[in-house]
């Protein structure tokens, strides 16, 4: 049985939803995301659906719950790559998506990874008036 | 009005599912819908072939397309004989749900056709009969 | 009834050539088939009267019988180019009525004795031809609505165009009222500019609309929600005093943030998307 493959991207893990995404395929990828959550300790789950052309509930229910879980395992869930008419379609249907946020592509959505909790810290300012080569 | 021919596709496992999709989005393509109109038949498709599985224990789709008077579009016909709706009205406001989850899907797929006609008995199953033209 | 069907295709077949000739010769005194060649009017009379005669041969009882598929087709065609060339209803639906002159005129001279006969299938051939002659009305009217409704198309496309304020700005200046169908076509353009240039802002401007009643804001809420889906955003500007009171009346409520002015939409755009405009002195002398 195919798995969908789950990469790494600096701090997240990013997913390619490419086919038609049937209930066993959904599950598996449920459960191989959070384990590589844990197991790399990665602050963002993205999942790429430009490859799809319909997002109905089912896919809808699978995108809140991966979120849901990543959440637990302090991980954000960026949803990107959605095509306009999937947009509209997903409006008409009342589908708000609203455990995940969203961003046009994989670059901006790296920046909503992490973004609004630990701000990454550059060696030269870490410390307030320290040295922080301090030997000893 | 003509109709062409129609193919009957089964509803037994999950991969029918997507079958139905790919059907339906070929022939709304040769209907000669746009395709924000194709995008909503084929995710209504969806949510009622997973229905058929899910609730209505799996059934049939009739899939049509109609060219001539005066709307070329396409008809769908989702059939099970499951346990059947019982508050059919219930079941057709947003957010009634069964199972976990965003509801039956029902009137997120009304929404989305121009046509949408349910027939459901409790004890014999249920008929769902949808369309979208240009 | 279908032997009436059967001798009606028997004389056509019998005496096509002079009921052709009778026809074009009806066509040309009725007007309008001066804008198509001779030639041209000559094949689609023989092309139908020979699947007319198919129809009537195929055990049909009615015009909407697949036996008579061939033969409404071509009328299909006959009329959806008449209706793109602009030829009147009338014009065009004469092109089947007139047939039933010289089609009559053969029957009688097959039953110079026969009165009752002549007669009624006569009548057989006026139903059939009359409901022919509706199809072909019918095909005409929807094909004028298809080169309406391109028009309207072509005319929203045109007068909503997306402008790029700024890299990742885009602004929609709405002209107009707005209807379904046209909203569609606008959402649509939008939703796609946003994808090709990825933008992360929108300002929907909407000084130049009329009129927003809840229709109006339900379209624009449903776009502004889209965007938000794929990860864009909008700013709405210019509703005037008028359009402000009659929103809050109606108990319209749109959850986005709304600027006075495109000036000021640009200006908020600027902010979120962490640019700062600078005013350089100007060197003097």
């Amino acid at each position: 049985m195919d798995r969908i493959p789950i990469l790494k991207l600096g701090r997240a893990l990013l997913v390619s939803i490419q086919v038609d995404i049937h209930d066993r395929l959904a599950k598996a990828l449920e459960e191989d995301l959070s384990e590589r959550i844990v197991a790399t300790g990665a602050r963002g789950v993205m999942i790429d659906i430009s490859g799809l052309e319909i997002v109905d509930s089912f896919m809808g229910r699978m995108l809140d719950n991966i979120a849901a879980v990543s959440r637990l395992l302090d991980a954000d869930t960026v949803v990107v790559g959605m095509r306009p008419a999937v947009a509209i379609t997903l409006v008409e249907l009342g589908l708000s998506l609203t455990g995940v946020k969203t961003a046009l592509n994989v670059e901006r959505g790296m920046a909503l990874i992490g973004s609004g909790q630990y701000e990454e810290i550059d060696g030269d300012d870490a410390l307030e008036g320290g040295d922080e080569r301090n030997d000893g | 009005m003509s109709a062409t021919t129609d193919e009957v596709l089964p509803i037994r496992e999950s991969d029918d599912v997507v079958r139905v999709r790919q059907a339906v989005r070929v022939r709304a393509v040769a209907a000669g819908l746009g395709l924000v109109d194709q995008t909503k038949i084929v995710t209504a498709a969806s949510e009622l072939a997973r229905n058929t599985l899910d609730y209505g224990l799996g059934g049939t789709a009739r899939i049509e397309t109609f060219t001539g008077s005066p709307e070329r579009g396409v008809r769908l016909t989702f059939e099970d004989n499951g346990p059947g709706i019982p508050d059919l009205e219930r079941a057709l406001t947003d957010g009634y749900t069964t199972g976990g989850g965003l509801g039956l899907g029902l009137s997120g797929a009304r929404r989305l056709c121009n046509e949408f006609e349910i027939n459901s008995v409790v004890g014999q199953g249920t008929r769902i009969t949808i369309a979208r033209w240009k | 009834m279908e032997d009436g069907f059967a001798t009606l295709s028997k004389i056509v077949g019998e005496r096509e050539s002079a009921i052709v000739t009778r026809w074009r010769q009806l066509l040309v005194e009725a007007g309008g088939s001066g804008r198509i060649k001779d030639a041209e009017v000559e094949k689609q009379c023989q092309d139908f009267l020979a699947s007319f005669v198919a129809g009537l041969g195929g055990g049909a009882t009615s015009a909407t019988d697949p036996a008579f598929a061939k033969a409404r087709e071509l009328l299909a065609e006959v009329s959806r180019s008449r209706a793109n060339q602009g030829f009147t209803p009338t014009e065009t639906a004469t092109f089947v009525f007139s047939l039933k002159e010289p089609l009559f005129e053969q029957v009688r001279a097959s039953y110079p004795d026969d009165a009752a006969r002549v007669a009624s299938i006569g009548w057989e051939m006026t139903q059939i031809l009359d409901q022919l002659g509706l199809y072909t009305m019918e095909v005409y009217q929807r094909s004028r609505e298809d080169v309406v409704r391109r028009q309207q198309d072509e005319i929203a496309e045109l007068s909503t165009p997306v402008v790029k304020l700024w890299e990742g700005i885009l602004a929609l200046p709405l002209i107009g009222t707005l209807d379904s169908a046209r909203t569609q076509v606008v959402m649509e353009n939008l939703l796609q500019a946003i994808v090709d240039q990825s933008a992360d802002l929108a300002i929907i401007d909407i000084t130049g609309v009329p009129t927003v009643d809840t229709l109006v804001a339900q379209h624009l809420l449903k776009t502004i929600a889209a965007a938000r889906l794929m990860g864009a955003d909008c700013i709405v500007s210019g509703i005037r005093p008028q359009i402000a009171q009659t929103m809050v009346h109606l108990g319209v409520e749109l959850d986005v943030v709304s600027k006075a002015t495109l000036a000021d939409a640009l200006a908020l755009a600027f902010q979120r998307t962490g640019r700062t405009v600078v005013r350089k002195a100007i060197a003097k002398g």
